[in-house]
């Protein structure tokens, strides 16, 4: 009896939270038919957000990876001074607000930051244009990759790399065939978690990008912007595009789990 | 040849090779312009001015509101949170009820959404012209623009960190304590506060401290959902960015160290958790 209360409330919970938000805002974005969900999103600075949106989201990947990984390495298999600090680093971007984040980029990075008043001199903008958007968000997304590999790099060991160096494998050779295999999965699940967090990353991209339409808008700004336009309808249909590349993210991200609990 | 790599992995394992100091530069150059440069501008900055000053921005009569209310919101969320997603773990670990594997997929569900979807769909649901919020609206209830929709959307962007904490913890609990205590004629909310909920107690710590780090710096979300109004609505983000969209940096300044030094102590907090967590499974 306690057994199918409880169960009851819990479930009950879970949809008036979690659900029925989903199956309001879907509704809402069909209200005036498909054809007007449609044309919503042909608008064009519905789908030059949209297009900016993917652009970050690629940059910060690539390089979040390639650094993430380095940075994995380096603290998994190297000792050196400084090496606790540097680990605490690397988990603050998940304290920090993101309005602090993008506050912090501009005053480092805007016309009059120690960086940005340098690159400004060579006709360089940061901040207010794509790399400063690009900076904030890799600044959120931080630790995705290197904290998903680091354990297994340290579970891992030295001793397969060392039996390759042995073997005369060059260090470049012993990456590819023996230290990328075992980190894999959790190399593609920090990537999968990098994505879905620069897709939806807004505050820090909001005070970093001046919001200009057409130029620096996201898709996040756009939803935002709608919104406080009160273009409702607007608002609801992008914000049920990135919903369900949300649900994408996340069936991806059940599939990715299971290979990664089986190796 | 042999003698070479017998240098490099005798080295190896001595001193740093070449390449390790080139990762370790290149890492150190990362972390150095993403985190440890932006850290130093702003608290450079902040403290240009001299303590007073800062100080003098804090306890505005404004800002402070928005301080007081953030802090309130997240503790209201944090205990709701812990309670429900103790229970939403132990459904999910310990009973079996049809579609059990599709809710469990979709407790991530929050994590994977944009904070902005987030809002826009709590007030399609709860805002004046949703299905629900209406509802409420004609018994003269507001939810959206106004303090329970804040709770609301720090509930929903919060929600799997408890379940996720606490449920790996429960997988792994012994359940022969629990048995003997039933034999022994105690009754199950008996059994659960003095058997189970000690074990747990490492676990649902860690998953409220994540949350309350994630509802005092939560933004997104908020901004829809809160219609901030100062002295009414307006939390700390808000607050922040309400400065700088005024031109004012030197306001926003004071809120942003708070906010910071905040998340340093939770982050220290959490490594505190964690080796009690770990001394705890090695006391199993």
């Amino acid at each position: 009896m306690g057994r199918m209360l409880l169960t009851a409330c819990v479930i009950g919970w879970f949809l008036l939270l979690i659900l029925f938000p989903v199956f309001g805002v879907v509704k809402e974005a069909f209200q005036g038919g498909i054809g007007a969900f449609v044309s919503n999103l042909k608008e064009a600075s519905a789908v030059r957000s949209f297009l900016l949106t993917f652009w970050i989201t690629l940059g910060t990947v690539v390089l979040n990876t390639v650094f993430g990984t380095i940075l994995a390495v380096t603290l998994a298999k190297q000792r050196f001074r400084g090496k606790l600090i540097m680990e605490g680093l690397v988990d603050l971007p998940f304290a920090v607000s993101p309005v602090v984040a993008g506050f912090m980029f501009i005053l480092l990075f805007g016309p009059n930051g120690w960086i940005g008043s340098w690159f400004e001199a060579g006709g360089i903008k940061i901040v207010y244009a794509f790399p400063g958007m690009l900076l904030a968000t890799l600044f959120v997304t931080f630790p995705f990759v290197a904290r998903e590999i680091i354990p297994v790099l340290k579970e891992f060991g030295l001793q397969q790399e060392e039996a390759a160096y042995v073997l005369g494998a060059s260090r470049w050779q012993t990456f590819w065939k023996v230290t990328l295999p075992s980190i894999k999965w959790g190399l593609v699940y920090g990537i999968t978690l990098t994505t879905a967090r620069s897709i939806g990353e807004f505050g820090a991209v909001l005070v970093v990008s001046g919001s200009i339409i057409n130029r620096t808008q996201t898709a996040t700004l756009f939803i935002h912007q709608e919104f406080t336009d009160f273009n409702y309808s607007g608002a609801f249909s992008a914000a049920v595009v990135l919903a369900l590349i949300s649900f994408g993210i996340l069936v991806f991200m059940q599939k990715v789990y299971g290979g990664k609990r089986r190796s | 040849m042999k003698s070479a790599v017998n240098s490099k992995s005798r080295r190896k394992s001595r001193s740093s090779t070449p390449g390790d100091l080139v990762l370790r530069s290149l890492s150190f150059f990362y972390v150095f312009l993403l985190i440890v440069l932006p850290l130093i501008a702003i608290s450079s900055r902040a403290f240009s001015g001299g303590l007073e000053g800062l100080w003098r921005n804090i306890v505005s009569p404004q800002a402070l509101y928005s301080l007081k209310l953030t802090f309130i919101v997240a503790l209201v969320m944090v205990v709701v949170n812990v309670v429900t997603g103790t229970a939403t773990a132990w459904v999910l670990v310990r009973y079996d009820f049809p579609l059990k594997n599709l809710m469990n997929a979709l407790i991530d569900l929050p994590f994977a959404i944009p904070t902005v979807v987030t809002g826009i769909m709590l007030v399609a649901l709860y805002g004046p012209n949703g299905l629900i919020g209406g509802l409420f609206g004609r018994h003269g209830i507001e939810i959206m623009y106004a303090k329970p929709g804040i709770v609301l959307a720090l509930l929903y962007v919060s929600f799997p960190f408890v379940v996720r904490t606490v449920q790996p913890v429960m997988i792994e609990l012994d359940k022969d304590m629990e048995e003997a205590a039933s034999t022994l004629g105690a009754r199950p909310l008996v059994i659960f506060r003095r058997v189970v909920l000690p074990s747990l107690t490492p676990a649902i710590l860690t998953g409220a401290a994540l949350s309350f780090s994630r509802a005092i710096g939560e933004f997104g979300s908020i901004a829809i959902v809160s219609g901030n109004i100062p002295y009414k609505t307006q939390v700390a983000s808000v607050y922040i960015y309400g400065e700088l969209e005024s031109y004012n940096p030197q306001g926003a300044l004071g809120m942003s160290m708070v906010l910071l030094i905040c998340s340093f102590l939770i982050l220290i907090l959490l490594n505190r958790l964690q080796v009690w967590n770990r001394r705890h499974e090695h006391a199993d």
